[in-house]
């Protein structure tokens, strides 16, 4: 099992960067005034273990965060695990809602790119998949805000509801930064999507469903489709650490409280507690989707299974 | 950075290059990557653009810091084309200005990436063993932070600046090459070369620098120049955000930044920095891509994207 160390050199990594972030957690906790009190800054320093060997520290902050204790944000003096529960739903819809969008765009584009190669329909979803690998988020983001928010008014520029509030409301708020998140992933989707299903249309066995007298339709949709999107499934789970990152700078511009949005602002307030959480927290979930996308990949293809 | 590292690791380990020696071999492969859709266009765009960087101080109409009070906010005019600033500075200049950050920190991130993971790679697929495992885990482990939030990480501990931002993003891409690298390097140290070198009694290092390097480094071209143009995102997400280029100097993610604010009154200061980006990045997209398929037969002829 590769998993296990791999997974302990995640954690390891997040605290070794936290230990290289700059500024005295001890001093941030107690303010500048009282930690002019010696007494009061050796006390918090003991609290927070930090007057302990380095490779100790890392021991006990492992234990903390396995028994699901992540620290306290200096900034809102909440627990971070409750600050990462309370927004990584939001995160989560955004970058579901973002994926969705993308596969809606992505896989008629790219079926039909892949069954009429060098037309000029190809060409134009070549150039669509091409535009939006090159295209940065945050300032797509900003653009659907000009045009549609600030100029047109059809939706707000910017904003979260919940949708136990109002799913309205919520869909409304959603729709603009999930399309500037699914942009990239629309592109990237759209390639694997052409790419496989070429590959799969060059096979024999698509050979004989012609010779049968299949019609294009349902070689496409019954026997090449289905295998060429084994490959498109691994793509959409490995995009998963890209949507999260995106998600940072997304949330940002739209002034959505997600998980991506509390990393920027505890980079901003210097509240590393809390950053460390969120990186934790969201390599952790990139990890496992990982791994399951793997698991996926052998289940959905049972020749990587017996093979 | 996943969706290339994807392709990486879906992908069968990338047949061994043809060698580009000759002069003839050379002109063959420049007129093959040309060939390629759009791969002289993403030539001809990298190009215009490293000239407008070198050049930007005979190129810009105006200094980046020039601030006329006069003409503060100013749509897209003849006098300026881009319009201008808060601060009246000419938009079309400090654009101009930017790409030298842009494209700096794109090519020294990716530098950075490439030296160190084509080491790693190297030892990693030559040595095998537990050299392999550690190396490899350690990629993996890296590899689960999602890109952007590793490299603002990074760039948070090292402190906000252009250097430590080029070396967060240097860091963050170094498991994609050293993946990359060792994989080739593991079909290469089975060659009759190789084994020949080892039979001369050639030490490991010199038959790892001499012999494995050089036949490893086609892949790590293409994919460095995709890289780049990932780089150059990321350096500007960073900016965007705060942590990488500090104003008052001119980067396009800075300028997205600052412009933010006047996203209502002064549109213009929020769109062309960002075609500017749009434009680049697609620009070196293109060129790798057109590498991708001069040195891989199974692309070549098919029309791949």
């Amino acid at each position: 099992m590769q998993a296990i160390p791999t997974l302990l050199l995640v954690t390891l990594v997040t605290f070794s960067i936290t230990m290289l972030l700059p500024g005295d957690p001890a001093l941030a906790f107690l303010g500048e005034a009282q930690a002019m009190d010696k007494v009061a800054y050796n006390a918090m320093r003991q609290e927070l273990g930090l007057d302990q060997p380095i490779p100790v520290q890392y021991v006990l902050w492992l234990n903390r965060a396995v028994h699901g204790d992540l620290g306290t944000s200096i900034r809102t003096r909440e627990p971070v695990v409750e600050a990462i529960r309370n927004r990584f739903p939001i995160t989560l819809q955004l970058t579901a809602v973002a994926m969705a969008i993308a596969l809606l765009v992505a896989l008629p584009v790219g079926i039909i790119s892949a069954v009429r190669p060098n037309s000029w329909l190809d060409s134009i979803g070549t150039l669509l998949a091409m535009s939006g690998q090159a295209v940065p988020s945050f300032w797509f983001g900003i653009m659907l805000i000009v045009v549609f928010a600030l100029w047109l008014g059809w939706l707000p520029p910017s904003g979260y509801t919940s949708p136990t509030v109002s799913l309205s409301t919520n869909l409304s708020m959603m729709l603009l930064p999930a399309l500037a998140l699914g942009v990239e992933q629309a592109a990237v989707v759209m390639r694997q999507v052409r790419s496989a299903l070429i590959d799969v249309l060059h096979q024999e066995y698509v050979t004989t469903a012609w010779a049968k007298g299949l019609s294009e339709r349902a070689v496409v949709n019954r026997h090449a489709l289905k295998n060429a999107l084994i490959p498109v499934v691994t793509i959409i789970g490995l995009q998963t650490g890209r949507l999260f990152g995106g998600a940072v700078v997304v949330e940002t511009i739209f002034a959505m409280p997600g998980l991506g949005r509390l990393a920027a602002d505890s980079i901003f307030f210097r509240d590393f507690p809390s950053l460390q959480g969120v990186v934790l927290v969201l390599a952790l979930a990139v990890f496992f989707s990982n791994l399951l996308t793997d698991a996926l990949y052998s289940y959905l293809d049972p020749r990587i299974r017996y093979a | 950075m996943e969706h290339v590292a994807a392709a990486a690791r879906t992908a069968p380990p990338p047949a061994v290059p043809t060698s580009v020696r000759s002069r003839n071999d050379l002109t063959v492969f420049f007129r093959r990557v040309l060939n390629t859709r759009g791969a002289s266009f993403g030539l001809a765009v990298t190009a215009l653009m490293i000239v407008l960087a070198v050049l930007a101080d005979v190129v810009a109409p105006y200094s980046p810091a020039d601030q006329d009070y006069d003409s503060i906010l100013q749509s897209p005019s003849v006098a300026h084309w881009m319009g201008t600033d808060n601060l009246g500075r000419d938009n079309l200049s400090r654009i101009i200005f930017g790409s030298r950050v842009s494209i700096q920190a794109g090519v020294v991130a990716v530098s950075i990436a490439v030296t160190i993971g084509t080491l790693l790679g190297v030892a990693a697929g030559y040595w095998r063993g537990w050299t392999d495992d550690v190396l490899m885990r350690l990629c993996d482990a890296l590899w689960s932070f999602p890109a952007i939030i590793l490299a603002l990480f990074i760039a948070a501990a090292l402190g906000p600046g252009l250097v430590n931002a080029m070396i967060a993003i240097g860091i963050v891409f170094i498991p994609v090459i050293a993946r990359l690298v060792r994989g080739s390097a593991m079909s290469i140290r089975e060659r009759e070369f190789v084994l020949a070198a080892k039979v001369l009694g050639a030490a490991d290092v010199r038959i790892m620098l001499s012999h494995v390097l050089p036949n490893v480094l086609a892949p790590v071209i293409v994919q460095g120049s995709l890289l780049i143009a990932y780089a150059i995102i990321v350096e500007a997400t960073l900016s965007f955000l705060g942590l990488g280029v500090q104003p008052p100097e001119p980067s396009w993610g800075s300028m997205l930044k600052a412009a933010a604010q006047y996203m209502q009154v002064a549109p213009w200061l929020s769109f062309f920095p960002g075609v500017a980006i749009f434009v680049t990045v697609l620009g070196l997209n293109l060129l790798g891509d057109g590498l991708r398929r001069a040195l891989d037969p199974r692309l070549r002829g098919r029309g791949e994207a």
